[in-house]
């Protein structure tokens, strides 16, 4: 059987080889998913991406912090079906301001240093996601849940 | 891999590592010629440097903004700026630079040198770059090696190569770059030879000026020009330049020089030297086995070849690409100069004495038909000065670019905009204008009686004070509400001033931003220290001719609308006089060439209707994040206020969002009353953008069909960091 490890360094794996999350929010019960380049922590207890201020998904999640993010390894081929892994997360999302917030947005900057402009600009937030569960899909319908404790 | 290569280590099979020039070079060594120490910066380090720091991908996000096709040469313009400075603040990873540091220094050591452009596209007989990168002279110590590696690699972006490299279809994306880092050889004479001449197979031509090459290459220096016969290798003839300049290298860089007084008499080749050359030119052709472009200088009596490429057989006319015009849009300091001196004591002076001129004329006096040919005349005045605009005017602007780019190279600053803070607060003539109407809307908030009388129309209520100076303003800014161009649109009283008076007085006076003047001046200081000697002189006067080159781009319109005001007045005068006529029972009957007069001037532009959103098949398509480019930072909200027609201006209301296809400097001023601004125009430089700059709003350029997608009262978020519109609620 897997260890606590193994697993945790699956989803280390696939979060380091995706560059790009599908972030889902609500607004007065209707769900609204958005791609966003996410950068999770080594611990994976947090995942982190940027948005502007302007968007719906901000908008969203400032309404309500409760969102759920689907990274994935599927490559657009039937393979796809047997092949790829796919995690969902759920947990809650917040906007980090402060002191704290250069220290992440350099690592967030170290995976997508194409981002610089968009990630610094004043008028984009930087979202902090506290994971509490992990749903992983493999081998088409295989689904493990892991729990963090808070 | 090697990414750094003498021309002895360059094989046939580098050709597109090292690039045409590097290429070039490697073979001309083996083949005798004398050419200078040289080594070859192979594209691969360029790959391995873009891919490190993420410049591949910012690059491509910058210029995927919006089509290619849409962009305006000023967005193109900004676009390179954002790249270039993306370039100037990203150092060469230290692991790159360890693998070029050893050779560089090695070769190099202690010797200036010159670090040139050789893109792998670049000198084929199909294309030519020449003069579209940049090449940097007499650079020295390997630091500063390395840092113009990144600028040369930078000009790969340039505006004027982007638009060409999308003229003759190459794709951006495969676009890479190698360097050569050559010794610089100090020539006494230089130029170019074309071993066959492009107009005529049977002869060559050379052309020559004293000093570096760079004179003559980037035209700042008149070559003297030799044609000679092919197959007698004699001179046929020989067309002496008007000499006045020279190129010279200093510690670091290079200066353009007057030519001391006895060499402006003397052609820089005697006859035996331009024969010397020409065979050289034949040798490489010889060599090459196609008819070569060579670019040598004389080092006392050395001869030496600084480059070689091919010259295409065709005719000038048949490759011309454009490449001229691309190059063309880059003007030289001298250049600019000269163009300063016209606009600023011939042609500025000139166009408000004729503004002045028609101003004295008393309209009324005048029978139908000199009215008629008055309105004639008129029109041809302004269509005179509006062609000068276009003619001298404009291309002025690229002081501010200029200066923009030394001022980048030399402080490398976080906003690559943050130069024009350097030119604002100059006396422009549109603030001058916006203080009188703030001035004005002060006295109606201090005069309720006024305000009333404003408000309810009774123009015979109105102070008489006020009147006089709203007179005096219409008087010397024309009504506001007249467009600068294709204008016979303006109202017959100045009821619509009265509204936007009414409106500031409303509401607080915007604060301009006031930059702390130590501000600026620490500014200008750290922009300054950056130079030595004669270096910091030509900042000083670069400094001065971007201010000036800064304002003339907002006065320049101030002006021509004075005088277009003058052609107004008098369409005004014959519009009451057919007025009179049609409505008020007048028994004097019209000139038919008053009316004809009249008519002929009625050209509005067409109102284009908003974007239809239902497309009758069900779908209804609504515009919720458009991209322009930034133009002014800050995030502001607010109602939309789309400018469909002049006219319009007069319905502004406090704290709305203006949405225009173009602001025209006459039409600034409601922008005080703005909370942000958006215009389909691109650019940086454009009049909305500087104006927005002035008073600290967020600003969006370059927001194509701005006025249809977005409809009057929409809720719009401006961000001008990033230089996006956001139509609908937000949470800002």
């Amino acid at each position: 059987m897997e260890t606590s490890a193994d697993i945790q360094n699956r989803l280390r794996n696939l979060f380091e080889s995706q560059k790009l999350a599908v972030v889902a929010t609500q607004t007065g019960g209707q769900p609204y998913t958005s791609l966003v380049a996410f950068v999770a922590a080594d611990d994976l207890r947090h995942i982190y991406f940027v948005t502007a201020r302007t968007t719906r998904k901000f908008s969203n999640l400032t309404s309500d912090s409760r969102v759920a993010v689907l990274v994935n390894s599927s490559i657009n081929q039937e393979s796809d079906f047997h092949d790829a892994i796919s995690i969902t997360v759920t947990g809650n999302a917040e906007e980090i301001k402060g002191s704290e917030r250069q220290p992440i947005l350099e690592l967030y900057l170290a995976k997508h240093p194409y981002l610089e402009d968009f990630a610094r600009s004043p008028s984009c937030a930087l979202i902090r996601v506290a994971a509490r569960s992990y749903y992983m899909v493999r081998n088409f319908q295989n689904v493990m849940e892991f729990h963090i404790d808070r | 891999m090697n990414w750094i290569l003498a021309p002895e280590h360059i094989r046939e099979q580098d050709g597109q590592r090292v690039g045409g020039k590097g290429y070039a070079l490697a073979l001309l060594a083996r083949g005798g010629f004398t050419v200078p120490k040289s080594l070859c910066v192979t594209c691969e380090a360029y790959q391995a440097y873009v891919s490190q720091t993420g410049l591949r991908e910012r690059i491509l996000l910058e210029l995927n903004r919006k089509a290619f096709k849409d962009m305006r040469w000023e967005e193109i313009w900004d676009c390179a700026t954002r790249i270039r400075n993306m370039f100037l603040r990203k150092p060469i990873p230290s692991d790159i630079a360890a693998l070029l540091k050893d050779a560089i220094d090695a070769t190099f050591k202690g010797k200036a040198v010159v670090v040139r452009s050789s893109a792998p596209e670049e000198d084929e007989a199909a294309s030519s770059f020449a003069g579209l990168h940049e090449s940097y002279l007499n650079v020295q110590g390997t630091d500063a090696i390395l840092k113009h590696i990144a600028k040369v690699w930078a000009s790969l972006w340039s505006d004027a190569a982007l638009l060409y490299r999308q003229e003759i279809g190459l794709d951006v994306q495969k676009s890479a770059m190698a360097v050569v880092i050559q010794e610089i050889i100090v020539g006494d004479k230089s130029g170019v030879a074309f071993s066959q001449s492009p107009n005529d197979t049977s002869q060559g031509v050379i052309e020559s000026v004293y000093g570096l090459n760079q004179g003559l290459v980037d035209g700042a220096v008149e070559p003297d020009r030799w044609i000679l016969d092919r197959r007698r290798k004699a001179i046929i003839s020989h067309m002496p330049a008007e000499r006045k300049h020279r190129v010279i290298a200093l510690e670091s860089g290079v200066r353009l020089d007057a030519l001391p007084q006895q060499l402006s008499k003397v052609p820089p080749l005697n006859t035996q030297e331009a024969r010397h050359v020409f065979e050289l030119a034949l040798k490489a052709e010889d060599y090459f086995k196609s008819p070569q472009d060579v670019e040598w200088t004389f080092r006392q009596k050395d001869l030496v070849v600084l480059q070689s490429r091919p010259i295409t057989t065709l005719s000038p006319q048949q490759v011309d690409d454009g490449r001229s015009w691309y190059l063309s849009l880059h003007r030289s300091f001298e250049n600019l100069k000269e163009m300063r001196h016209k606009i600023e004591n011939e042609l500025i002076p000139a166009m408000i004495a004729a503004g002045e001129k028609m101003a004295q004329k008393d309209l009324s006096e005048l029978s139908d038909r000199d009215l008629a040919s008055e309105i004639n005349h008129r029109w041809e005045i302004n269509q005179k000065w509006t062609n000068i605009y276009w003619e001298q005017f404009i291309p002025y602007a690229h002081g501010i670019r200029l200066f923009g780019q030394v001022y980048n190279d030399a402080i490398q600053p976080e906003d690559p905009y943050e130069f024009i803070d350097l030119l604002t607060r100059t006396e422009m003539a549109s603030l001058q204008r916006n203080q009188m109407l703030a001035d004005l809307a002060d006295r109606i908030r201090n005069m309720p009686s006024l305000e009333k009388a404003l408000r309810s129309g009774q123009t015979e209520d109105i102070d008489p004070q006020f009147s006089a100076s709203v007179d005096r303003f219409v008087e010397k800014f024309g009504d506001l509400t007249c467009a600068v161009t294709g204008g016979t649109q303006c109202q017959q009283d100045s009821q619509a001033l009265y509204q936007i008076l009414l409106e500031m007085a409303a509401h607080p006076s915007p604060e301009m931003i006031r930059r702390e003047s130590t501000d600026k001046a620490a500014l200008q200081e750290k922009f300054l220290s950056s130079f030595q000697g004669e270096q910091k002189k030509t900042a000083v006067e670069l400094l001065d001719l971007a201010r000036s080159s800064y304002q003339l781009r907002d006065d320049d319109n101030i002006y021509l609308g004075r005088i277009e005001a003058q052609l107004l007045a008098a369409v005004r005068e014959a519009s009451q006089r057919i007025d009179a006529y049609h409505h008020r029972g007048s028994n004097r009957k019209i000139d038919a060439e008053l009316i004809e007069a009249v008519k002929s001037l009625d050209h509005r532009p067409p109102f284009q209707p908003p974007y239809q959103q239902k497309s009758g098949d069900g779908f209804m398509i609504q515009a919720r994040q458009l991209i322009g480019q930034p133009a002014g930072p800050g995030l502001a909200k607010g109602p939309a206020r789309v400018i469909q027609r002049t006219a319009d201006l007069a319905e502004f209301k406090y704290g709305e969002i203006l949405i225009c296809d173009a602001v025209d400097p006459n039409m600034t001023f409601v922008v005080p009353l703005a909370a942000g601004v958006v215009e389909r125009r691109g650019g940086m430089l454009i009049h909305g953008a500087i104006i927005a700059r002035e008073y600290g709003l967020p600003c969006v350029t370059g927001i194509p069909d701005a006025t249809r997608l977005i409809q009057n009262g929409d809720e719009v978020t401006v961000d001008g960091y990033l230089g996006i519109v956001t139509i609908g609620s937000s949470e800002l």
